[in-house]
């Protein structure tokens, strides 16, 4: 069985200070770090790799330096690591970041299972999972966690969800994200950091993935950031007691009259 | 201060240090206070490859790699030391009670337990101690009568580090009661042998973290390839073994006065009196001043023996003696400044400083005290005069 994981490199959030006047992270000296949900996405697939045999491919997009969480990686026990990296990439939105990383999944090839970390603690978005899934066209199961069963071209998981838990069936490949319930991450092993330092990390760029420029990096990117803000804690609120019919018009009411944003 | 350790060394250094962290700090007041030896943190030191460090590649280790062993051994135990004087010593005493059989033991014996322990699928332990056999290590009276292809062994352990929760010993026994520490044996012996059982469980002032435990051999059968060496080396291997380990307990208390220096600084710079921290007062910086100073010249001392070793040189029996009673003096002195230094709250329980002073203590006891070490040393240093070497 052959697992793609899918890393990044984030701050450090425990560490981050905030421009109290910009309202913006402080990047400076603050140390990055392996993305701490995907910790148990490697853990995940290292576990699935023990016990069925196969290989653990991890892969992530950025700038040189993030090959560092590869390693970290590696010395956990990954077989192989793969670094996407091109100036291109850069300012890539959830869109064409998880383009980029859908290709080199395809480029790999044979791949039956991507894990990744549900989300990354910089952007939260939680979405490159889901879109790698939607780009490559496979099946996709977020916020795992537990896999109960996996081979013989299915996947039976745990869902945990706000009202409770789903069991999934997929037929693979399939995409799935990982929540922290799903195991304990190990830590490396003396001999795997040993081989994670004298390890080459094949660096993949545009040319190699054959992707267009339109489609990645800032280029490929329909969003921007437009402005980060903390937004003000609300206040008060107001309870209204009624039958169902008088309060739904008073809202009507209140919402046509423009009083609520 | 930069000891250039290798990139493989550092790599010991790093992964103790997060062994230290999520695991030992934690789990250390919890230990401490039960009295409960820390099964799944050994596991985790044997997952993470750390057991086999001073074991040679042919043998399941990695010694190779660290440029000998003893060097990565003491960077190992110090790095543990730091969080945690109980649990390190549960590690290290591994080391030890495997050292008879790497310094002297045939090569069967070394292919059949030293690849165990370098996985760490198997614990070691050392049995020379007994209730009247301490500093007089020659006053065994634990007797091993030959009957045929076997050993018959009879007599008491006692202190014996990892006892009960190794699986490997080796064990010290009077094969020629008339001949002294000369009719000394060393022999391997196995968990489940009949007639070998585990006597009681001591309740001690420090490493609390640490099994320290009772041996009792009756009537216990122990096949002759079990010998290590030969008959009457027994106290010979005894002191090879401790030679050889005494900068493994130096490295352990060199580690823990490291954490007291940490805890004491910290919290120096925190703590407010007269509307200042108390590192503003010369006071309390000279007393840190000290205690860094003390620790880092102990380090050197205990670095440049172990290089020694592992360069392969023979005699270093004084030199190993010296980095034990001037580490473990100064792990009593240091973590004693450091329960000052954090005044009250250093006495308290909450605090972890006092169960540092308390784990120093064994460093200056144990492995040969510190009056024997300086016998050693003045043993040796005569010796010296008289040859008129200089």
């Amino acid at each position: 069985m052959r697992f793609v994981v899918v890393v990044k490199q984030v701050p450090d959030t425990a560490e981050v200070r905030i421009d109290e006047e910009k309202g913006t992270l402080i990047r400076e000296g603050v140390p990055s770090i392996l993305n701490p949900f995907d910790e148990y996405a490697i853990e995940e697939a290292l576990r699935w790799r023990d016990e069925l045999g196969g290989s653990v491919i991890v892969v992530t997009m950025g700038p040189p330096q993030a090959e560092a969480v590869l390693r970290e990686a590696v010395a956990m026990g990954a077989d192989e690591a793969i670094l996407l990296s091109d100036r291109a990439f850069a300012g890539a939105d959830t869109l064409a970041t998880s383009n980029t990383l859908a290709r080199a999944v395809s480029r790999i090839g044979d791949v039956d299972v991507v894990i990744t970390g549900k989300q990354a603690i910089d952007g939260d978005t939680a979405q490159t999972g889901p879109s790698i899934a939607a780009s490559l066209d496979w099946p996709q199961v977020t916020f795992v966690g537990k896999v109960r069963q996996l081979g013989d071209g299915v996947m039976v998981a745990e869902r945990y969800v706000e009202d409770g838990c789903e069991v999934i069936r997929a037929s693979l490949p399939v995409v799935i994200t990982l929540l922290k319930d799903a195991n304990t991450p190990r830590l490396p092993s003396l001999r795997g950091k040993m081989k994670a330092r004298k390890m080459e990390i094949p660096v993949w760029g545009i040319d190699d993935l054959g992707l267009e420029p339109g489609k990645v990096g800032l280029d490929g990117s329909p969003t921007r950031v437009v402005k980060v803000a903390t937004p003000e804690a609300s206040s008060g609120g107001e309870i209204h007691r009624g039958e169902p019919g008088e309060l739904a018009a008073l809202i009507v009411d209140r919402l046509l009259g423009g009083e609520v944003e | 201060m930069n000891y250039f350790l290798s990139e493989e060394l550092r790599d010991i250094k790093e992964l103790c240090a997060e062994i230290a962290e999520k695991y030992i700090i934690p789990a250390r007041a919890e230990l401490d206070e039960e009295n409960r030896f820390p099964s799944e943190i050994m596991k985790v030191m044997a997952d993470s490859d750390l057991c086999g460090i001073y074991i040679p590649e042919a043998y399941g280790g990695s010694a190779e790699m660290f440029g000998g062993g003893s060097l990565a051994l003491c960077v190992a135990t110090e790095e543990l030391s730091r969080a945690c004087g109980g649990v390190a010593v549960s590690f290290a005493a591994n080391a030890l009670g495997a050292m008879p059989i790497l310094i002297s033991g045939s090569e069967d014996q070394k292919k059949k337990y030293l690849p165990l322990l370098a996985s760490g699928s198997r614990m070691a332990a050392f049995a020379l101690t007994e209730p009247e056999a301490g500093s007089d290590a020659g006053g065994v009276k634990t007797r091993a009568v030959r009957d045929g292809d076997h050993y018959v062994i009879n007599g008491t352990k006692q202190w014996i580090t990892n006892g009960g929760e190794a699986q490997i010993y080796t064990v010290i026994a009077q094969t020629d009661p008339s001949r002294g520490a000369r009719g000394l044996s060393a022999f391997i012996m196995e968990e489940g042998t009949e007639g070998f059982s585990y006597g009681k469980k001591e309740n001690k002032m420090g490493i609390r973290a640490s099994a320290t435990r009772e041996l009792i051999f009756e009537d216990c059968r122990v096949p002759v390839e079990n010998l290590i060496a030969r008959e009457g080396f027994g106290f010979i291997v005894a002191m090879k073994t401790l030679n050889r380990s005494r900068p493994g307990v130096a490295a352990q208390a060199v580690g823990i006065a490291q954490g007291a220096l940490d805890e004491a600084a910290g919290y120096a710079s925190q703590r407010v009196q007269f509307g200042r921290r108390i590192d503003s007062f010369q006071g309390i910086q000279f007393m840190l001043a000290d205690m860094a100073t003390q620790i880092e010249a102990a380090r050197a001392l205990v670095y440049s023996v172990a290089r020694m070793i592992d360069a392969g040189e023979k005699k270093y029996e004084k030199e190993s003696a010296m980095a034990k009673v001037f580490a473990s003096d100064v792990a009593m002195r240091v973590t004693t400044d450091a329960v000052q230094i954090l005044g009250g709250y250093g006495y308290m329980k909450e605090y972890p400083v006092e169960k540092m002073m308390r784990d120093a203590k064994i460093t200056q006891i144990y492995e040969g005290t510190n009056q024997i070490q300086r016998a050693v040393i003045a043993s040796a240093l005569i010796k010296e005069t008289a040859g008129g070497k200089r």
